[in-house]
């Protein structure tokens, strides 16, 4: 179980999006993660320069986050190596491939109004649903 | 110098999103995809958050006709439904409902150092290098074909 937190995670849905028209503002970017991070990996963009800066400030939040609010962040995450690795791999490969994630597709590609977007942001969610419930409920859960 | 400074804060701004919202936790994630066991809504908050703040936002920013520090708005110019899209949405789907992370909540948790974090990012860089390195026609051509 974990607490529905209604409106810490609005506040905090707005700070990503706040984030998001930062970089549109000054930089014109969209603030795809995938995108971001995938660039960073050879070949190198040339403007890899605000790339690893935004990457470094990603890493540094929950440091930064500790230190101000002396607050223990909560997280569960699976000691399943083997899956975690190979949950990786396809996050990593889908996310590439399909030309974005959660944060492009999902928060800027939605706010842009793009169908294409939209569309992935619906098979993403549809197969991650899919995919939970098959491992809880399905596969002898 | 500027782009380096903005894009750090950004990053910033965007991580202590991810921890505030509590997505940088992987079992809320999977909580919310549970919808048939332990249901979490909160990341329809966090997305809803997102996407109302970002939508009016933009449209303000587009108003201006340029960005601050750079000649023109970089936005994807692709309309097509392609099988790349779809396919890589459904392999991400899979993969973001076996372990619960992102990309950005991914990043986010390195310093909490849980050891599927540890594994997990390595794993996604991986991805993300040879996704790059497939060629723009693979799909497309094969499709074709058929």
């Amino acid at each position: 179980m974990t607490e529905f937190t209604p409106v810490a995670s609005a506040i905090g849905g707005a700070m990503i999006g706040l984030s998001a028209i930062m970089l549109m503002l000054f930089m014109g970017r969209i603030a795809g993660i995938s995108g971001i991070a995938s660039r960073l990996l050879p070949p190198v963009a040339e403007d890899y320069g605000w790339r690893l800066a935004f990457v470094v400030g990603l890493i540094a939040a929950p440091i930064v986050y500790q230190q101000v609010s002396e607050q223990p962040i909560e997280q569960t995450v699976s000691g399943d190596l083997v899956l975690m690795g190979l949950a990786g791999l396809l996050v990593g490969f889908g996310s590439v491939f399909g030309g974005g994630c959660t944060s492009g597709h999902g928060v800027c590609g939605l706010s842009r109004l793009s169908v294409r977007s939209l569309i992935a942001t619906v098979v993403f969610m549809v197969v991650a649903f899919v995919t939970v419930f098959l491992v809880r409920h399905g596969l002898g859960g | 110098m500027a782009r380096i400074i903005l894009g750090l804060v950004a990053g910033l701004i965007f991580g202590l999103g991810l921890v505030i919202s509590g997505m940088s936790n992987p079992a809320k994630v999977l909580n919310f995809l549970d919808l048939f066991g332990t249901w979490d809504p909160s990341l329809a908050f966090v997305m809803g958050g997102a996407v109302l703040v970002t939508l009016v936002g933009y449209r303000l920013v587009w108003a201006r006709g340029a960005p601050l520090i750079d000649t023109r708005f970089e936005l994807p110019a692709k309309t097509d439904l392609d099988p790349r899209l779809l396919s890589g949405a459904a392999v991400f789907g899979v993969g973001w409902g076996l372990g619960g992370f992102c990309p950005g909540p991914a990043l986010t948790a390195i310093p909490l150092g849980a050891s599927g974090t540890m594994i997990f990012v390595p794993a996604m860089l991986i991805g993300m290098w040879l996704a790059r390195q497939a060629p723009a026609g693979l799909l497309t051509a094969r499709s074709a074909q058929s």
